[in-house]
């Protein structure tokens, strides 16, 4: 029955004479396990390409939405958080195999005549897998991809004569923002992909057209591609999978703050297979930066493409190609100094942990007043007559107030007085609650509507318990409040939770002589109020 | 060996997209009584239209959105609140004062004030809000899963 099947489809397709003429090809007796990592790295890419599109299905790639619905991935929908990992660690892991493929086939001397263009379109491939990695550091949109990118595209626009051209083509005028991620996003999901796919279809049939590369005087009879090298492909691609899995399944995977352009102290870090170039750019300062830039990476790109034209001498052993091992020994030490200064010259930063930050910063930088009126404003429920549609009362969210906060306040209290005839029931607030409410109103407009929206509620109910502890007689929240203790803006870098948490309750403990008297919170109010104080922007 | 590796790794790689794409997302769901009306404002047995304003979870994003009911005061402390939508296509009906039913507009299904089909097409009473009354305060929760579909 089966034989029928494939019978009636080889005959329609000519699949079957295809798979065999692949499968069957000969190949040079000394092939062996040194030709493994082609094969590993069109995995990984086809991996990548898999997970991409999975993760695709739950992302959102905008910048205000980025960073949740990907938090969401991880955090709420189930082998979420193994999907990305596979990708995060794939992405890695696909540049390792392909600097493994290239140094293989360069300490064998592969690349020799006639196989210059099998080799130049594997750099151009080496090159497409590092634009991955940089597109695709972008997306996740946390504050370790907004830095990464900064540093990345001002990289680009110190370029002479292109820099502005291409600061512009990476839409990072001005600042990075939605059109950047929009382009990084379209680079790394609509042009890429079938890029790669294209040349590595150039690839693979140039090096059918001329053969696996022969070890020298190989002469004994040629072996078929199928099952012994098949099987030794299948064995390393199994090993580096189960690398992959492992990595997904039990390493964490970074996901930090929400993106944040007013976070000055940050230390932005491009991913550990740019880190060299990284730490190259610092032995260049001033006019001669372009040197470290773009000079000697663009250096470094034609040399690559230049090997198989350089090294033109007859194919000798591996053993006594001297230079070729020095060559690469010297890069792999050059790199590996290099990415080993970059490490061990970055500062130690307090570890943030991932702060419940949903929103746009836009409710960031209201005073603690104004972002408790939030939350009067929502356990008033005041939205559900003062909402588009409703004629009844004004859509506070579409209009720029023009009333004063004295006449929001007797508004809430009688409602009746102001307006008469008003359905509107009297507020039973503070007072103070009451000026909370309305110093925010006077803050809402159509503009920043519905990022004040979003603002999320335990921050807004931090910021209700900060208010009414009338913290603001001793410290100041952006730029508001008195200046006895210090600021507490980017408090965030400067403590960690366990400690603010400890600073409450004792605080002669934590700050020796601090005026400050210790505070009771319940379980729920110290988390808030602490969340709150951590999502303060510096 | 070749085929058996490879099944292991198509399964590693497919099972967990699986899950992935046809688990229900870890929600932590609770139900959210929205203070919806004061009963001390509603006359017994006159259906009212009710509004009142809901958070619903779609994905990463929490929007508060308005939401309506047909309130029916039973009694002091009790009430019922319809789901504002016809159970045949999900069109919006109405109370009819002068035949004391609802009646759905699109194809004619009526249903009396306890929210049973009186004709029409609709294949199901009227869905039903989970109600609580504190004092004189209505909260309504999430709509209850219809009984006989």
């Amino acid at each position: 029955m089966s034989r029928k099947i494939i019978d009636w489809l080889e005959h329609r397709t000519g699949v079957e004479t295809a798979i065999k003429s692949f499968l069957y090809e000969d190949i040079p007796a000394s092939s062996g396990w040194h030709q493994v990592f082609g094969s590993i790295a069109l995995f990984l890419f086809l991996t990548q390409a898999f997970t991409g599109i999975m993760l695709a299905f739950n992302y959102a790639p905008t910048p205000g939405e980025a960073y949740n619905s990907l938090k969401y991935i991880i955090t709420e929908i189930t082998g979420g958080r193994m999907i990305r990992g596979l990708h995060h660690w794939g992405a890695s892991m696909i540049i390792v195999v392909v600097v493994l493929h290239m140094s293989q086939v360069f300490l064998y001397g592969a690349y020799k005549k006639p196989r210059e263009a099998t080799w130049m379109v594997g750099v151009v491939l080496l090159l497409l897998t590092l634009a991955y990695g940089l597109t695709g550091y972008l997306l996740p949109w946390d504050n370790r991809a907004y830095w990464g990118t900064v540093v990345a595209t001002q990289i680009a626009a110190s370029a002479p004569v292109m820099g502005p051209y291409l600061t512009r083509l990476l839409g990072g005028e001005g600042s990075i923002g939605v059109v950047t991620f929009a382009r990084f996003y379209a680079l790394h999901v609509l042009l890429l992909p079938p890029a790669t796919t294209i040349l590595i279809a150039i690839h693979v049939y140039l090096v059918r057209k001329h053969g696996v590369a022969p070890a020298v005087n190989d002469t004994a009879p040629k072996k078929r591609f199928f099952p012994e090298q098949v099987f030794k492909d299948t064995v390393a691609t199994f090993v580096a999978f189960a690398i992959l899995f492992t990595l997904a399944i039990a390493a964490k995977v970074p996901l930090e703050r929400l993106a944040d352009p007013t976070d000055t102290s940050y230390i932005p870090r491009p991913e550990w297979y740019f880190l060299f170039l990284f730490q190259t750019l610092k032995f260049f300062s001033g006019p001669l930066e372009v040197v470290g830039s773009i000079v000697l990476p663009t250096l470094a790109i034609m040399g690559l493409f230049a090997v198989p034209f350089i090294d033109r001498a007859a194919l000798t052993r591996v053993r006594k190609r001297t230079v070729a091992i020095g060559v690469l020994a010297f890069a792999a030490l050059g790199w590996g100094g290099l990415t080993a200064a970059a490490i061990a010259t970055t500062p130690n930063t307090i570890t943030v942990s991932v702060v419940d930050q949903e929103g746009p910063e836009g409710w960031q930088q209201l005073s603690a007043e104004e972002l408790a009126g939030i939350g009067y404003y929502r356990k008033e429920d005041c939205a559900s007559c003062h909402s588009p549609g409703n004629k009844l009362a004004a859509d506070l969210a579409s209009t720029t107030t023009k009333k004063t906060a004295a006449w929001m306040i007797a508004h809430f209290k009688q409602p009746q007085q102001n307006m008469p005839g008003t359905s509107m029931p009297s507020i039973q607030l503070s007072t103070p609650q009451m000026n909370a409410l309305a110093a925010f109103l006077l803050k809402w407009n159509p503009k920043n509507a519905r990022e004040l929206e979003a603002a999320p509620a335990v921050a807004v109910e931090g910021a209700m318990v900060y208010q009414g502890q009338k913290c603001g007689i001793c410290h100041q929240v952006n730029g508001v409040g008195q200046k006895m203790g210090p600021s507490l803006n980017g408090v965030a870098s400067r403590r960690s939770r366990e400690w603010i948490e400890e600073h409450f309750r004792d605080p002669q403990k934590m700050s020796p002589g601090s005026p400050m008297p210790p505070y009771k919170f319940s379980s729920r109010d110290m988390d808030r109020i602490v969340s709150y104080l951590l999502a303060l922007p510096i | 060996m070749i085929y058996g590796l490879w099944g292991v790794i198509t399964s590693a790689l497919t099972l967990p997209a699986a899950v992935y794409l046809l688990f229900p997302p870890k929600v932590k769901k609770s139900t959210q009584w929205v203070d919806a009306a004061d009963l001390a404002q509603i006359q017994p047995k006159a259906p009212e239209e009710v509004v009142f304003r809901k958070n619903r979870v779609d994905g990463w994003k929490v929007t508060s959105e308005k939401s309506t009911a047909w309130v029916v005061k039973l009694a002091d402390s009790q009430a019922v609140a319809f789901s504002p939508q016809c159970t045949h296509l999900g069109c919006a009906y109405h109370w009819d004062e002068s035949n004391k039913h609802f009646l759905c507009p699109c194809h004619t299904s009526t249903f009396d004030i306890d929210g049973k089909v009186l004709s029409g097409p609709a294949p199901r009473p009227l869905d039903r809000f989970q109600v609580r009354v504190e004092g004189t305060k209505l909260l309504i929760g999430d709509l209850q899963k219809p009984e006989n579909v």
